[in-house]
């Protein structure tokens, strides 16, 4: 469940100058000015807990994992499946129902593709999709959470339909019963937009998948590093996770499946370390989440986010909500009061249902000549269509600014973007 | 506030033509046409020629995107019109070459005439791709692809 975050104790500015000690990159000069990192929806910064984390692993316990009888081997198994415990328990689930993935982009194929192998399976007929079944998307989704399911239908027959969004974004949650129907077999979206920083109605679109039976899953990348997560109250099958979005490093991310499901699920990558038995004729396989774990495995990068997930659970998932609220409200507050931006997803302002980042249109000024001209001032920001063509289009936009901030981000990083909006104005003579 | 590195690549003429672009026609005959599309910022043209005994005797686009795409293609269209298609095969891949330079290599004023106010671009690796958009259509007019 989220929690409120403006009932939370949040971080205070000397909290902040603190966090920013651990994160060197923050120091950096960006064209002369000192470097306000407003990206961190696209990746977050590390702190040296992190990079600590993997670089003592190949300092002192570099070796391979489940395999191999000696000391090193076992130290590696011991901290790579510690690593597993660790990062299930920041988001509310146990050790055998975390698969790692290389992120979120590859946990959802993952999942996708193991579905359409239970086509192929005669044991995994109760998974199977046929002509006539459902998948079902929404329009805000992240071109991850929605091509992979683009594709399975292409591959079973299945259909694809979406929950629309209203002109602002919003999803139009009141056309779900509509949507989601006794066909639907999959439903999957969103827990947090990563172009309106919204955070969805979870709970009613869960309670309406259920109801139909339909498999739930929640792509949580822009909310388990904002927010506190706990997976098995939410109450989903599957959630995907990237690591480097939540201060670890990349190459590794996260597939939850709840235990029964993830158990039912054939596999998708084969190979060593996922197998019982072999023959030349077949294989069978481990129990999850090994099943899915097949070849060597990205043990540093693994460590290295349970170093992440510490690190975040020392500070507290809480105090970061209300910081993540904080720099929400200082964003849109310091937005409106600019001529000609359009924040995108901002109906009735609802402070406490987004994370720490705003999408705009500034009326004259492409979103590239925007990020330069903020970017000739050390202020980094993401431009254009943040990997979601369908909602942009849908907004009558093909691209926006986004500035999004994590824990580190001060009130003077977001006053320098919202001065930097408003001087770019000038400059491109587009002021009223 | 703004360094002369920025200034440089928004100059006067390229805000200029970005605002009031040049070219911005529907031709009634082309003789070849091209849509190119950059998938990163969604910036798109359609520009089409109109070939006359080895010239070119008219240039139209549509499109929309960033001020150095909309700012390139009008000045381009400005530059071509009426050129021999082979000196305009020469002419882009001197524009190529300086784009590409990183710097190092600045249009000539002769043969670039105002264009030469895209010269700022060639710093900014991420915006080449930008300023090309519109060369990169002409090219493939020209080729007939």
């Amino acid at each position: 469940m989220t929690t409120t975050p403006s009932t939370q104790a949040m971080l205070s500015p000397a909290d902040v100058e603190r966090i920013r000690g651990d994160f060197p990159i923050l120091q950096t000069e960006v064209n002369g000015h000192p470097l306000a990192y407003l990206d961190s929806g696209a990746t977050s910064q590390k702190p040296l807990a992190v990079l600590d984390a993997e670089r003592d692993f190949y300092l002192r316990r570099n070796s391979a994992v489940h395999r191999g009888a000696h000391m090193l081997a076992a130290e590696a198994t011991e901290e790579f499946e510690n690593a597993r415990a660790t990062v299930a328990g920041f988001v509310g689930v146990t050790a055998d129902e975390i698969v790692w993935t290389s992120g979120a982009t590859e946990g959802l194929n993952l999942l996708a593709y193991a579905l359409s192998n239970a086509t192929f399976s005669p044991e995994h007929a109760a998974l199977r999709l046929s002509p006539g079944d459902e998948i079902v998307v929404t329009e805000q989704e992240h071109h991850a959470n929605l091509i992979p399911w683009q594709q399975l239908a292409l591959r079973t027959g299945a259909t694809l339909r979406f929950i629309p969004v209203d002109d602002d974004g919003v999803l139009r949650v009141d056309l779900i019963d509509e949507i989601i129907t006794e066909r639907a077999r999959l439903v999957t979206f969103s827990h947090v937009s990563n172009v309106l920083g919204t955070i969805n109605p979870v709970s009613e679109i869960i309670a309406r998948a259920r109801q139909v039976g339909a498999i739930v899953v929640l792509d949580a990348c822009q909310s388990v590093p904002h927010l506190p997560v706990d997976l098995r109250a939410l109450d989903v099958d599957f959630a995907v996770f990237s690591g480097h979005k939540m201060l670890g490093p990349t190459g590794v991310g996260v597939l939850y499946g709840r235990g029964p499901m993830l158990d039912a699920l054939p596999p998708f990558l084969t190979g060593g370390s996922m197998i019982t038995t072999v023959t030349m004729e077949g294989a069978e396989f481990l129990p999850a989440p090994q099943r899915f774990e097949a070849g060597t495995q990205r043990v540093s990068q693994a460590i290295a986010l349970a170093a992440a997930a510490r690190y975040l659970d020392a500070i507290g998932m809480d105090r970061i909500a209300a910081h993540g609220a904080h720099v929400g409200r200082r964003l849109l507050d310091g937005l409106d009061a600019i001529d000609g931006v359009r924040v995108i997803g901002t109906a009735g302002h609802q402070y406490d249902e987004r994370v720490g980042l705003a999408s705009i249109d500034v009326a004259g000024i492409h979103a590239h000549d925007l990020g330069q001209f903020l970017d000739d001032r050390g202020i980094a920001v993401r431009v254009g269509h943040h990997c979601t063509q369908p909602l942009h289009r849908r907004l009558g936009l093909t691209a926006t600014t986004r500035a999004s901030g994590s824990l580190y981000t001060t009130d003077d990083d977001i006053d320098r973007f919202l001065q930097g909006v408003s001087d770019a104005r000038t400059y491109f003579g587009v002021t009223s | 506030m703004s360094s002369d590195e920025l200034n440089g690549l928004y100059q006067q003429l390229i805000l200029d033509h970005s605002k009031s672009p040049h070219g911005q026609v529907t031709l009634d005959n082309p003789t070849a046409s091209s849509h190119q599309l950059n998938p990163t910022c969604g910036d798109e043209i359609t520009l089409s020629i109109e070939v006359d005994s080895g010239t070119i005797a008219h240039v139209g686009w549509k499109g929309h995107g960033c001020t150095i795409s909309q700012s390139s293609a009008s000045l381009l269209s400005t530059l071509v019109e009426g050129r021999e298609v082979d000196d305009t095969k020469l002419l882009l891949e001197e524009f190529r070459e300086a784009m590409r330079s990183r710097g190092t290599i600045e249009l000539d004023e002769e043969r670039f005439e105002d264009a030469i106010a895209l010269n700022g671009v060639s710093r900014y690796v991420a915006r080449v791709k930008c300023a090309m958009l519109a060369w990169v259509a002409l090219e493939h007019t020209l080729e007939g692809r």
